[in-house]
């Protein structure tokens, strides 16, 4: 078994009357990349703020190292990278003078640690004496994981790092973090988009303040445990409407352009219902079984 | 889909220039009564531009623009009262309530005091809120939010409905709830013209248009595309072409 | 160290790359200053006055002689009966006529007693009223002087109200009054603007998981402003100098020292500030209306303090500006060393104190 790098242990987490974190355990092992997903409002950010020692819980534990996030928040703050939600640099300074300000703030410099920000910082070089509010919304995102990672730390913290962000931006960012999990760095991730999940070595899957599963992407999907369609008709709307009509469906669920439903039997008869649709003036249908993705996962989770 | 052939948005030629800055070089598109268009691409890649010139919030610079039969130019007011607008915020007062929202909306677009109420319980009904309607807008998920957001954005029956990344942030079943309200206002055939740089968001359109730096890069349904650039999905097509 | 000069040049390149900062820090104080001192100094330079002696007598021609050369009033006429009153205002050049009653010298010698009436031409309202004070003030000043070597008591009835200072001293008022003033609003209401800014950036998040201390940030934060502060100080003393020739009496190193005490005192209330606002715009709004309204209006800088109810004394009592104003006033215009004001010296060393003590409690290491 891997060392362990995060211990999270029964942490909840209210703010006024609303509770954000439920009784939620965890552990990352050193060297993971491990992916909290779930949508806004799930408790991503109340749980990444307590593992970061900006918030405390109201119950539960969490060590990151061993240090207690709540006693010994000075030892864990030397040790962590953390990039918050929003754009988190000096929007009027430049790239450079963010990058030497962070440096020195963990007592350090641009030198020291530059090898393992180099493939990152090469690419926002050009633009160095750009002032980092002008920069495009990737770069950003660039510049503030450069700037995490400075004082080269143990553990990188990063608090959805790709939203609003284009999908060229979003795949590059995941390539830069899988180099730095190969580097040994521990990365903890937080993200709404769902097919981020397969990119992380576990994640676990966040709804309402509760971890409702944490796994290997993988694992996850194979124990979706049954049988999956995509199907598509020429009027999509009145698709919806009229598998839910039928009582042998179960979900149905819109995916882009199909519409993925399972059934009660978990066995289908593909043929009749196609015979079935056509009988209500659908054309052009087309059904393939199909293997189930995180978010299929999620939804099936969510309504248990 | 049953789509009429009629088109509801002409742009030809659309310039639009900020100083030498080209926000929008030289676009050229229809989009069909009906039809759910997604409008995709990065931040800054000229999405935004192009949608305040649609909804008469800016003039182009040179082309011709027709939004539900009417020049942007010189009869923007006619545009106006045909479209509907959501924007990511939502654009609704949290400190009001549900009904009040509606009422003030309605309002604007002139509805009688009559109507608004009774499609006001109609409403409700269909989005079974009736419980929730005298409850703050602040109090509400945001899933919710999104659903009364756009249920005011076609109160007044507009031809067209404008969403500016509308669903970002939600779960996964209130994100499809959400689809099937938008799949369900094209069907009583009013168009809606998305933007996003969400791709996900793009395979549920019946076309998509994808711009980087100012121009249309491709266009056509989500499926023509995948299999033109012989992707699995918009993310690795918009990828191929961005890159 | 060096982590801490990266965080004071890092502070430096946010001010002077925000040209609004810049013009608040530097525009402000020097507009401020040449308003507040034109409006002043205009007001009551060579103001036209009338004189009706009815008395002619040699008692009032010397009071009539010290009104004159107080370079505040020129003649413009001298006038004979009741009638030409009403006219000499009419024409709108004069703005005040004093008028003796007959027999002044002798009533006063003989009665103890003797009275001028001053008639202010009340148009506008505010000139009348300091026009009319400083001329009663001129005379007061005159009877003080000559009439009360003697030990028999003399008084002249003047017909007045004071409403305005009465050392005659109000030309130099706006001086200390605006440094206060300034010097609250850089030091308090930048810094709370400027660290509550690093709270709503979300930069505050990443240095507070960083292993800086809240000491070194709060000063990193901090000493920009007091070297700014500082010069906006010396700015406003230069101009007071050599522009509307205000004295400096006293000792400057000790006015710079009680100046840099206000600084620090200012500063410590700003990082209270911003450790209860959560928004720039809240910090402004408490700066404002917290610091700035009771700074101007509280403090005896516009009001005097002793027409105040009650209530609002109190109050007074409390607004650290009130004892920086007399501090400078009694150093620049009455030359007095530490002796003299050592106890408002107090009050604004204990207050800094306080509020410092009270702001480093309340900076959290966390977000809540």
């Amino acid at each position: 078994m891997n060392e362990i790098a995060v211990e999270v242990k029964g942490l909840k987490k209210s703010y006024d009357k609303v509770d954000a974190v439920k009784g939620v355990s965890f552990s990352v092992s050193k060297g993971e990349l491990f992916g909290l997903i779930g949508p806004d409002g799930a408790g991503k950010t109340s749980i990444l703020r307590i593992l970061t020692t900006l918030i405390l819980p109201n119950e539960g534990s969490a060590n990151i190292l061993g240090y207690d996030v709540v006693k010994d928040y000075k030892k864990i703050r030397n040790n962590i990278g953390y990039m918050p939600q929003r754009f988190s640099l000096y929007q009027d300074l430049s790239v450079e003078e963010n990058l030497e300000f962070f440096a020195q703030v963990f007592g350090t410099t641009v030198k020291e640690n530059y090898d393992l920000i180099k493939d990152i910082y090469i690419q926002i070089e050009p633009f160095k004496n750009r002032l980092a509010g002008k920069l495009s919304g990737g770069m950003k995102q660039k510049l503030a994981l450069c700037c995490a990672l400075i004082h080269s730390p143990d553990i990188l913290i990063l608090d959805e790092p790709t939203t609003g962000v284009d999908a060229v931006s979003r795949k590059e960012f995941w390539e830069m973090l899988i180099r730095l999990k190969l580097k040994g760095i521990t990365i903890i991730v937080s993200t709404p988009y769902m097919d981020e999940a397969n990119l992380c070595d576990r994640v676990a899957l966040i709804q309402n303040g509760t971890i409702m599963k944490i796994d290997k992407p993988a694992s996850i999907t194979s124990e979706f445990g049954r049988m999956l369609w995509a199907i598509k008709s020429e009027n999509i709307y009145k698709l919806i409407q009229d598998l839910r009509q039928f009582e042998f469906i179960d979900t149905v669920y819109p995916f882009g352009e199909f519409i993925h439903i399972t059934s009660k039997s978990n066995n289908m008869d593909t043929n009749s219902l196609i015979s079935l649709l056509k009988g209500n003036n659908h054309s052009k249908i087309e059904i393939l079984e199909i293997q189930p993705n995180i978010e299929d996962c999620f939804m099936a989770l969510m309504n248990n | 889909m049953l789509k009429q052939t009629e088109n509801i948005i002409e742009v030809k030629n659309l310039v639009k220039k900020f100083g030498d800055f080209v926000a929008n070089d030289n676009l050229t598109f229809d989009v069909k009564q009906g039809e759910i268009f997604g409008f995709l691409g990065a931040n800054g890649a000229g999405k935004t531009t192009a949608l305040k010139i649609l909804s008469g919030l800016s003039f182009p610079t040179s082309g011709i623009v027709q939004v539900a039969g009417f020049d942007v130019y010189r009869e923007r007011e006619k545009v106006k009262k045909n479209i509907g607008y959501m924007s990511q915020k939502f654009s609704l007062y949290e400190d009001l309530t549900v009904k009040e929202n509606i009422r003030f909306y309605g309002g604007i677009y002139g509805l009688s005091g009559k109507y608004i109420k009774e499609k006001t319980e109609d409403l409700l009904k269909r989005l079974k809120m009736e419980n929730i309607k005298d409850s703050l807008i602040k109090s509400l998920p945001l899933g919710w939010k999104q659903k009364i957001a756009f249920s005011v954005a076609i109160f007044h029956n507009p031809k067209i409905v404008f969403l500016d990344e509308p669903t970002g942030g939600v779960d996964p079943i209130t994100r499809r709830d959400f689809w099937e309200l938008i799949y369900e206002a094209s069907d009583s055939g009013i168009t809606v013209f998305v933007t996003t740089h969400y791709m996900d968001e793009a395979e549920y359109c019946d076309r998509v248009c994808i711009m980087d730096q100012g121009r249309i890069e491709a266009m056509d349904t989500p499926a023509l595309l995948k299999n033109q650039y012989n992707a699995k999905n918009m993310d690795e097509v918009f990828i191929q072409i961005a890159r | 160290m060096s982590r801490f000069w990266g965080f004071v040049k890092k502070e430096f390149n946010h001010i002077f790359r925000d040209y609004r900062t810049m013009l608040i820090l530097f525009g402000m104080p020097v507009a401020q200053i040449l308003i507040f001192g034109y409006v002043v100094s205009n007001e009551i330079k060579d103001i036209k006055i009338a004189i009706y002696d009815k008395s002619k007598d040699n008692v009032t021609q010397e009071i009539t002689n010290k009104i004159l050369s107080s370079g505040y009033f020129v003649l413009d006429k001298n006038i004979d009966n009741d009638n030409q009153v009403e006219e000499a205002f009419k024409k709108g050049i004069i703005r005040e006529v004093i008028v003796f009653e007959p027999h002044f010298a002798e009533k006063l010698e003989r009665e103890g007693k003797a009275s001028i009436q001053i008639l202010a031409d009340a148009s506008d309202a505010n000139t009348a009223n300091i026009v009319s004070n400083y001329t009663s003030a001129i005379i007061r000043t005159y009877m003080k002087n000559e009439l009360m070597k003697g030990d028999l008591p003399f008084e002249i009835d003047t017909n007045v109200q004071i409403l305005y200072n009465k050392e005659l001293k109000g030309v130099y008022m706006f001086v200390p009054g605006t440094m206060a003033l300034i010097l609250m609003l850089v030091s308090a209401m930048m810094t709370s603007i400027s660290i509550t800014r690093e709270k709503e950036m979300g930069t505050m998040e990443v240095l507070l998981v960083s292993p800086l201390r809240s000491m070194p940030i709060i000063l990193g934060k901090v000493i920009p402003y007091v070297g700014l502060a500082f010069v906006n100080a010396l700015v406003i003393i230069a101009l007071s100098y050599f522009v509307f020739d205000m004295p400096i009496q006293g000792n400057l190193a000790f006015l710079l020292l009680e100046t840099l005490l206000f600084i620090l005192m200012a500063l410590s209330l700003g990082i209270l500030i911003s450790t209860v606002s959560k928004s720039q715009m809240m910090a402004m709004f408490i700066s404002m209306f917290a610091l700035m309204l009771p700074t101007m209006l509280l403090s005896g800088f516009i009001f005097p303090i002793e027409n105040m109810p009650k209530i609002l004394q109190w109050l007074s009592a409390i607004m650290p500006a009130r004892y920086f104003i007399v501090i400078v006033k009694n150093i620049m215009i009455k030359g007095s060393g530490f002796m003299v004001v050592w106890k408002e010296t107090l009050f604004l060393v204990g207050i800094t104190i306080l509020f410092l003590g009270i702001s480093i409690k309340k900076f959290k290491v966390r977000l809540e």
